[in-house]
């Protein structure tokens, strides 16, 4: 497995998207502009500039027309793929960290952080069809968790919101009304910051990756902890495989705690552990840094990891992976 | 404790439940004073155990002196001023503290006297300098601490026999050592929590024995031969030990213990503390107490100057070298000795007092060691008077103090005495200067303690310039190993002292080149060694047979601290302490190099193999053992095999049951999923694909007019 090394951005990656087809790579980093790549051959397509500001997050539609991307610049922006003209801005007062479309993506969740002393929001926006139309306000705020939301997505049907952030604590919200439905308790959620969320391809279940070394897997209707994959380093980031019952798992010491110049030191490896049986299968090397983001190609064929290093590594997967017997 | 309950929330509660207050008589709930139904409650216990109240008696620096002459009036002067005299000398009499009492009829004084000092200290310091102080033939001083008096008064006039408890045997301390399946216990210390755990290397894992958290204030040790495991405090030192579990067995007050030591058969404790002064310019205090393990008796206090137990060259300003004292080899406990100025103190724990209540005698004295079996003391004198004395080892006999042998050693720099398990063997490693004094070059000198007249060899490595890194003795064994040359990349030779061919001289067996080691850790079974390149290696290790003089295997353990081998020889555990930030934990490998399993722990501390008493066979019995192999090991093969072989039916049910709980989850949900389906689907406004379907890839050719030009064509008509 020969990783291509994309290397279209100076800052360190935050965000990885691929769009349904598995053809377009979309990726966010500290740098302002997000980067769609061709899937297949690491190909640069072309950029999304406007943004002024670390870009955390972004989604794009089912189609594959439009694009979401959330900033620091306290901006939310909707942008046309094809084109890379940007249709529509969000202003908020605060740094916007999460951003999810719905299914039907007539809806989208955006996170923004606690700043200058407004708390942490989740706020539902209303996506219209025609972008002329398109207007800024919420359709629902909610506020409560205190510390970064570093994650919103939706729940089955669009019923429900699910956030978990620096507060260690997962919660699952009515999207109707902003009423807190579930939160995962202190013995089974994690212990520290989660820095993740990635859902099946299903919907069914999601994983969770927190700074407690582990990341974790829960029923996305009831929140129940189902599986638990523990690590030796810190969880910046997290997917499941569509394909195989595999999870992968990336992350590393926090930069500013490697000491020793050994590449060891930090494990900067995306650990692959199987679904069911939560044993490591192996692990992929290659960045020189922590890896802050994991995506899997929807054909579960090849995998894309972004790192604090700059780079995005795409690897297409060999036969032998197809075969892994546990 | 419960919460305040005010009582208006008590008449709240009351209301609630339909309940009229004022027929509830409390003092019928109430349990009758001194009734606890047998429910003891243990944190009382503690509280009252841990801090017993010290009242100011108020009389404890008042002293009863007994036994005085009988004076008419126109004495008394004389004779008070001649108590004044005596006591004086000891400590500070209060005014007015000294009272001799008169007969009011015969106007003679009666024959004792109080007198008031300043500190009770004082007072007892005078009680035990002068009771029995002959003033003249006739009156011999009784001396006694006034609070005493009421003690003594207090004793019943009748003697009754002291009541004799039943006896209950104690726990067997040692169970642990009747494991069925003969395996190891070993003690880690991460975060808070202590826990021992049982080494189960056919189930690669550990097994829980006994988890505490906070069970210490600073570090946990095991006893020399494993029976107790020791706690520190800030009021002392705890040892614990029990059949199944860990109870406390003893407890040894020491406010601020700082360090403790086990003697070789764990009779004795040593606890030591040392005092910052209040006042910066007085000398740091240290206390060391012995302990009987057992009863818990302080045998012998020692208190001084830090500067006192600091020993002559290696001490310093850091403090102590641990431990101050040294014991003799043994299980006997015999005799233990500390390094002073020009001396050696020994002490035998008979008395607890000097053997021939003197110090050995040795100027200059900077280093001692004691054979590990016999009461040897090999002992180090530098060089002194820029080399016209001598530098001297010497090897002396104790109790008798007898010099069994001596040698003479010149322009050196350092000496390092290395003794043999068995103490049959005393290498010292002498760090000589050259002819410019600029640099030093390193020898050894080896004694050979169980032949006559003590021989000693000369040993010098092949390149006399090689810096030393590392020496070991092979336990219990005739071969040393040592690491020489330069870091990087260290050479490591093997030596022996008694091969088949050259029985009385040391030769050589092999030299590994160049290897990443800078530390080296025999086996305790001796043969197998593992070479280890701890720091700037980042945790190379190799197993190394040298019987066969071939290496087993190669590991890794990524910036590891620590290697302890377990008591038996057969596992190895390498750890990472929590002076590294990351990559805490440890790991276990057989003694051939083989990794067991990984236990990452965060904020890792200590990791101990409880140590095993020596083994109870004959030295011919255990050849015999060796010899017929074969036939022990059968059974432990077969066991071995059934353990696997269930193992992996365990594994193979675990998996099966983990992918049918899976396999029905996932049902659950698609059940969910496809009831959902026609929600979804209008959600999407009909799109009727969902995610999970195929999708058809379609070619889109897209033209796209980039730039239009008209261009005027010239041509010609013609």
């Amino acid at each position: 497995m020969r990783p291509i090394l994309m290397k279209g951005h100076e800052r360190p990656l935050t965000f990885l998207k691929y769009n349904r087809e598995g053809d377009l790579l979309f990726s966010c980093a500290k740098d302002h502009t997000p980067t769609v790549w061709f899937a297949d051959n690491g190909e640069r397509l072309g950029t999304y500039k406007g943004h002024n500001g670390a870009v955390w997050c972004c989604d794009v539609s089912r189609d594959s027309t439009r694009l979401i991307t959330g900033s620091a610049d306290q901006t939310v922006k909707l942008w046309n793929v094809q084109t890379g003209v940007q249709l529509y801005s969000f202003n908020f007062d605060s740094p916007a960290r999460a951003v999810d479309f719905s299914v039907g993506d007539k809806l989208a969740v955006i996170t923004t952080d606690p700043f200058m002393g407004l708390p942490s929001t989740i706020q539902v926006k209303r996506i219209a069809r025609d972008p002329s139309q398109q207007t800024g306000e919420s359709v629902l705020t909610i506020k409560g968790p205190h510390g970064r939301i570093n994650r919103a997505v939706w729940g089955p049907l669009n019923k429900t919101i699910i956030s978990a952030g620096e507060d260690a604590v997962i919660r699952i919200w009515d999207s109707e009304t902003g009423q807190l439905l579930k939160k995962s308790d202190k013995e089974t959620g994690h212990q520290k910051p989660i820095t993740s969320l990635s859902k099946s391809a299903s919907g069914s279940h999601f994983l969770s990756g927190s700074l407690d070394k582990s990341a974790k897997l829960w029923d996305a209707r009831t929140l129940t902890l189902i599986k638990a994959y523990v690590t030796e380093r810190p969880v910046n980031a997290c997917a499941i495989s569509p394909l195989l019952d595999h999870v992968v798992i990336g992350g590393g010491q926090d930069a500013s705690h490697v000491t020793t110049t050994d590449r060891r030191a930090g494990k900067f490896e995306a650990k692959f552990f199987h679904k069911i049986l939560q044993e490591e299968i192996g692990g992929v090397k290659g960045h020189f840094g922590p890896i802050n983001a994991l995506a899997f190609n929807p054909d579960g064929r090849s995998f894309a990891s972004g790192g604090e290093d700059g780079y995005v590594r795409l690897h297409h997967f060999d036969p032998d992976y197809f075969n892994i017997k546990m | 404790m419960a919460e305040v309950v005010s009582m208006a929330d008590i008449e709240a509660t009351a209301q609630r439940h339909g309940i009229d207050l004022s027929s509830v008589d409390l003092d019928s709930i109430r349990l009758p004073p001194g009734e606890d139904f047998g429910i003891k409650s243990d944190d009382d216990e503690d509280l009252h155990q841990e801090d017993p109240l010290e009242f100011e008696a108020g009389f404890g620096n008042i002293i009863v002196v007994d036994n005085l002459p009988v004076v008419p009036p126109e004495k008394f002067e004389k004779l008070e001023g001649v108590i004044r005299k005596i006591y004086s000398q000891i400590g500070v009499i209060r005014e007015g503290g000294l009272w001799m009492p008169v007969n009011p009829e015969t106007r003679k004084t009666l024959g004792y006297c109080f007198i008031e000092y300043s500190t009770p200290q004082e007072a007892e310091l005078a009680r035990e300098k002068t009771n029995g102080y002959k003033l003249d033939k006739s009156h011999i001083f009784a001396v006694n601490l006034f609070d005493d008096f009421e003690k003594y008064m207090n004793i019943p006039d009748e003697w009754t026999p002291a009541e004799i408890k039943p006896y209950t045997p104690g726990e067997n301390l040692q169970q642990w050592l009747t494991d069925e399946k003969a395996r190891d216990q070993f003690v880690i210390r991460a975060g808070t929590f202590t826990e021992v755990f049982w080494n189960d290397p056919r189930q690669l894992m550990p097994d829980l024995v006994y988890r505490r958290q906070y069970w210490t204030e600073s570090f946990v040790q095991w006893s020399p031969l494993g029976t107790y495991l020791a706690t520190v405090h800030r009021q002392g030192a705890a040892v614990w030990g029990g059949a199944t579990t860990f109870n406390r067995l003893m407890r040894f007050a020491h406010p601020q213990v700082k360090l403790i030591d086990f003697s070789p058969g764990e009779k004795y404790l040593v606890t030591y503390s040392s005092h910052e002064p209040s006042n910066p310019r007085d000398t740091h205090r240290v206390i060391l107490n012995i302990f009987d393990v057992r009863t818990g008796k302080v045998m012998r206090d020692f208190k001084g100057n830090a500067d006192e137990f600091t020993t002559g060259g290696s001490g310093g300003v850091s403090g102590v070298s641990w431990p101050i004292f040294r014991w003799a080899g043994g299980r006997e406990d015999k005799y233990f000795a500390r390094i002073g100025k020009n001396v050696i103190s020994v002490y035998e724990t008979e008395t607890f007092t000097l053997i021939d209540k003197k110090s050995l005698k040795v100027e200059n004295v900077v280093d001692f060691n004691w054979s590990p079996t016999d009461p040897i003391i090999a002992l180090f004198v530098p060089e002194l008077g820029g080399g016209n004395q001598p530098a001297r080892v010497s090897l002396v006999q104790i109790p008798g103090k007898e010099e069994l042998r001596q040698k003479n050693l010149f322009s050196v720099s350092d000496c390092k005495m290395y003794w043999q398990s068995n103490g049959e063997y005393l290498a010292v490693k002498v760090d000589r200067y050259t002819k410019t004094k600029k640099s030093t070059y390193t020898g050894f000198e080896l004694f050979r303690i169980k032949e006559r007249d003590i021989p000693i060899e000369v040993l010098e490595l092949d390149n006399k310039n090689d810096k030393i890194v590392a020496f070991a003795w092979e336990p219990k064994g005739h071969r040393f190993a040592v690491i020489h040359g330069d870091s990087p990349r260290p050479d490591i030779s093997f030596y022996s002292v008694r091969t088949a061919h050259h029985t009385g001289r040391v030769s050589k067996l092999a030299t590994l080149k160049g290897k990443q080691a800078n530390a080296l850790y025999w086996s305790p079974a001796g043969r197998f060694i593992v070479l280890a390149g701890l720091k700037g290696f980042n945790g190379q290790l190799e197993f190394y047979n040298v019987d066969e003089l071939e290496t087993m295997a190669t590991g890794e353990h990524f910036m590891a601290t620590d290697i302890e081998w377990d008591p038996t020889g057969r596992y190895v555990a390498t750890s990472v302490t929590s002076v590294h930030e990351m990559e805490n934990g440890f790991h276990i490998w057989s003694f051939n190099g083989k990794l067991l399993y990984r236990i990452p722990k965060d904020h890792f501390y200590q990791f101990l193999w409880r140590p095993r008493p020596p083994s109870l066979l004959s030295a011919e019995k255990e050849d015999e053992i060796a010899k017929n192999l074969k036939k022990y090991s059968k059974k432990y093969e077969a066991e071995d095999q059934d353990v696997s072989l269930q193992l992996s039916e365990q594994d193979r049910k675990k998996r099966k049951m983990l992918q049918e709980e899976w396999d029905a989850w996932v049902s659950k949900w698609k059940q969910l999923h496809e009831e959902e389906r026609e929600l979804r689907v209008q959600l999407r406004d009909g799109e009727a694909s969902d995610g999970e379907e195929e999708y058809e890839a379609k070619e889109v050719e897209v033209e796209e007019v980039l730039e239009v030009q008209e261009e005027v064509v010239a041509f010609d008509l013609d």
